[in-house]
């Protein structure tokens, strides 16, 4: 009854809500005369008082930032849009992970005639996550989340351990830092975060799609993905490694009373940290992740690009917002300070980003360590139904680590697997 | 909603009719006034009601079909697919599993939340109760706090490396079960049902008793009736209507059981995103995109609960309605 009655007041609210948006949106569009209104949607913290410094300057071109939940969210319903034909903003916050699925739905137009040569501002593997590796440019990069490892640098030395630069010495500190303390763990094998599992397969050397022709090919099952299960698998079982998934008030707690002393993160990590783990603010260090092997790679985890969707009517204009959002020393300079965010464009993250985070005040290199981080991403390739991966991800895993088996681990891989192709067939795309 | 629906309708009294003289006034009086008083019902009830559904009906028969990489434009298109949908929702290994699972949850809650609602009832409505207004407040309250806030309030409880709970078997010594394991989630989820339905059925029954005359417990007493005599024997048989209806809300309400196990999955590995029919319908429409076959899916709960619910007063209702033919 309770429910009954709540599901009415939340689809009657979400209908109204619906009307008056669908309203709004369409007053937004100038016509002719007076300046060019766009809409953008994002997410990301203080990005309206990065656009304020636009609007001041282009009085032509008058950008309203519309606050979305985040990145989830902001795809459902930018999806919704496209289905329904209107309502539709002019931009769009999109994570790297879902642009092929927003390609895939004509929801992002091809801006190529407008940045293309926009190439050498980023990294190769962040460049081809935005083309998908053909002509066409779907949308401006404007932040990444190459991995490191972030690690408690007083607890490590009160059990005289150093900081492991291979994943076999990680294994190795795991054991040893939870056999002299049992209520301290390195890491946590978290089930809930596909984004992150996608980062330690990418760091190995995984990519889990790929375009053949006119076929997609799936390779989750491969021997690099495989292995990190594997290997995970194995810590969890041994239960040297916690199996509690990241983002709970329990992980939180860890994080802040050293139940928790390390944590493989992304370049974004301070933020995080600042937030759940106050307490330990000048204790945490960054290094490189650690390595499978001789040659340094990360993975990435996060981080999100500015497109323009296929019911702008005011392309050319958005693509020039984008652009100087995303490249101009001036806005990437705001984009740092206010929006702390890491930002795609490499020489533009160089000059912007000279004093470590407030929280990594210890640690003076933070941001040279970065960028030595960030150049050695490995490619990977997204597929049109990331999100189906990804839900599979959560269930499979889950399973696995709360069975504690490191065959559990590879079963799961090999389900995710399973998912994705039959999920790509039964819509009617063509599989390798 | 259902409840105002159900008590109107079994409290009016058939109107009698009204004699009228005949011509226009009486087409305006008796036709025209009657609908447009309605109309504001039945234009919400057509657009938020009626049209969905139809709506949802109709995507249920439909699916994408994507042409080779389905990049681009025009690579994706709707087509017609009859019963597809539905053949796969009713095949579907993870959807008979949660099925089972929102089963055997209400065997295990709608009993207990009944049960205890019940004896609350009687025993606020027992002669020499104390504190009867307080603890009335008290167990009612639980039901004005949201699922989703009482679901995390609970999460919070059950989490071992925050939970004053386990703080206090660790200090004693004990072991605690681990509430969020897969073999007891099931439990601790039917737990905040609980503690958040037991007010709203005790409610129920308690006003119903209300309504019992007080010469018929008088008339007892004379005879010798004890309390649980008079629990049991009078009062219980006369609040049947109610405890069926109470059972039926709850046996709907749990079919639909969402919240809690939606808020409580982040926090643990035993909680799939298809734990429960409805989680699975929010997951294939919002995390797999696919509305068609979510549609399909919804649709046949729909059904399934329609069933259901037509099965359970056909059993009870000659047994709890049976003195008022």
């Amino acid at each position: 009854m309770r429910k009954l009655l709540r599901a009415g007041t939340v689809a009657v609210l979400a209908t109204t809500a619906l009307i008056t948006s669908g309203c709004s949106a369409n007053a937004g569009s100038g016509d002719g005369s007076g300046p060019v209104e766009l809409t953008y949607w994002a997410w990301a913290p203080n990005l309206d008082k990065v656009v304020d410094i636009w609007n001041e300057k282009n009085p032509d071109i008058q950008v309203t930032v519309n606050k979305q939940d985040g990145g989830d969210p902001a795809v459902t319903k930018l999806l919704t849009a496209i289905k329904a034909g209107s309502g539709a903003p002019d931009l769009m916050q999109a994570e790297y992970q879902k642009i092929p699925t927003l390609v895939s739905a004509d929801a992002l137009a091809d801006i190529s005639d407008g940045a293309a040569d926009l190439e050498d501002h980023f990294a190769a593997g962040v460049w081809s996550s935005v083309t998908l590796g053909g002509d066409a440019l779907y949308a401006v990069p404007q932040d990444t989340g190459p991995m490191m490892f972030y690690y408690r640098e007083d607890i490590l030395n009160q059990f005289g351990l150093s900081v492991p630069t291979t994943w076999e010495e990680y294994a190795d500190v795991a054991r040893k830092l939870h056999a002299a303390d049992p209520s301290k763990y390195l890491g946590t094998f978290s089930a809930n975060d596909a984004g992150w599992f996608t980062g330690l397969a990418q760091q190995a050397g995984a990519s889990w799609w790929s375009i053949d022709g006119d076929a997609w090919g799936v390779d989750i099952e491969g021997d690099a993905t495989t292995k990190v299960a594997d290997y995970w698998g194995g810590l969890v079982e041994e239960g040297v490694i916690d199996n509690k998934p990241m983002y709970t008030p329990e992980w939180n707690s860890a994080l802040n009373d050293g139940g928790q002393v390390g944590w493989l993160s992304a370049v974004w990590a301070p933020g995080v940290l600042a937030g759940n783990a106050a307490d330990t603010a000048g204790l945490w260090k960054a290094a490189p992740m650690p390595q499978w092997g001789s040659e340094q790679a990360t993975g990435n985890w996060g981080g999100s690009s500015t497109g323009v969707t296929t019911q702008s009517e005011h392309k050319e204009e958005a693509t020039e917002f984008a652009t100087w959002l995303n490249t101009n020393p001036e806005a990437i300079e705001a984009l740092v300070k206010t929006a702390n965010i890491y930002p795609a464009d490499q020489t533009g993250a160089d000059e912007a980003l000279t004093e470590p985070p407030a929280f990594f005040s210890n640690q003076p290199d933070f941001y040279e360590v970065a960028a030595g981080v960030a150049d050695t991403v490995s490619p990977f390739t997204y597929g049109p139904n990331v999100n189906v991966a990804f839900s599979a991800y959560n269930d499979e895993f889950a399973k696995a680590a709360e069975a504690r088996t490191r065959t559990a681990f590879t079963d799961a891989v090999a389900a995710m697997q399973d998912i994705t192709v039959a999920d790509l067939k039964k819509s009617g795309f063509t599989v390798k | 909603m259902t409840i105002t629906r159900s008590r109107t309708a079994a409290a009016t009294p058939v109107p009698a009719r009204r004699r009228s003289g005949g011509g226009a006034s009486s087409f305006r009086s008796r036709v025209l006034t009657p609908y447009a008083m309605l109309a504001p019902g039945i234009v919400l009830f057509l657009a938020f009601m009626a049209a969905p559904i139809v709506y949802a009906v109709y995507l249920s028969f439909q699916k994408t079909q994507v042409t080779g990489l389905g990049l681009g434009s025009g690579a994706r298109k709707q087509v017609f697919v009859g019963f597809e949908n539905y053949v796969a929702a009713l095949a579907d290994p993870e959807f008979a599993a949660s099925i089972g699972r929102v089963l055997l949850y209400g065997l295990v809650l709608v009993p207990a939340m009944l049960g205890l609602a019940l004896l609350f009832a009687l025993l606020l409505d027992a002669r020499g109760t104390r504190a009867a207004g307080f603890s009335r407040v008290a167990i009612f309250l639980p039901y004005a706090v949201p699922a989703v806030i009482s679901s995390l309030l609970w999460g919070f409880l059950y989490l071992p490396g925050v939970s004053p709970f386990y703080f206090v078997f660790d200090s004693l010594g004990w072991d605690a079960p681990e509430i969020l394991s897969s073999d007891l989630v099931l439990f601790g989820i039917a737990n905040i049902a609980l503690w958040g339905g037991v007010g709203f059925n005790m409610i129920v029954m308690y006003t119903s008793l209300k309504a019992v005359p007080t010469e018929i417990y008088e008339a007892a007493k004379l005879d010798g009736a004890s309390e649980v005599d008079i629990a049991l024997r009078i009062k219980v048989p006369i609040i049947a209507p109610s405890i069926v209806m109470t059972s039926l809300f709850s046996l709907i309400a749990t079919l639909q059981v969402f919240a809690e196990p939606t808020t409580l999955r982040p926090l643990s590995n035993s909680l799939s995103t298809s734990w429960t029919p409805l989680m699975k319908v929010y997951r294939d429409a919002f995390t797999r995109d696919d509305i068609y076959s979510a549609a399909a899916t919804s649709v046949v709960i729909a059904l399934a609960t329609l069933l259901l619910s037509f099965l359970f007063l056909r059993i009870v209702q000659k047994r709890a309605f049976g003195q008022e033919d």
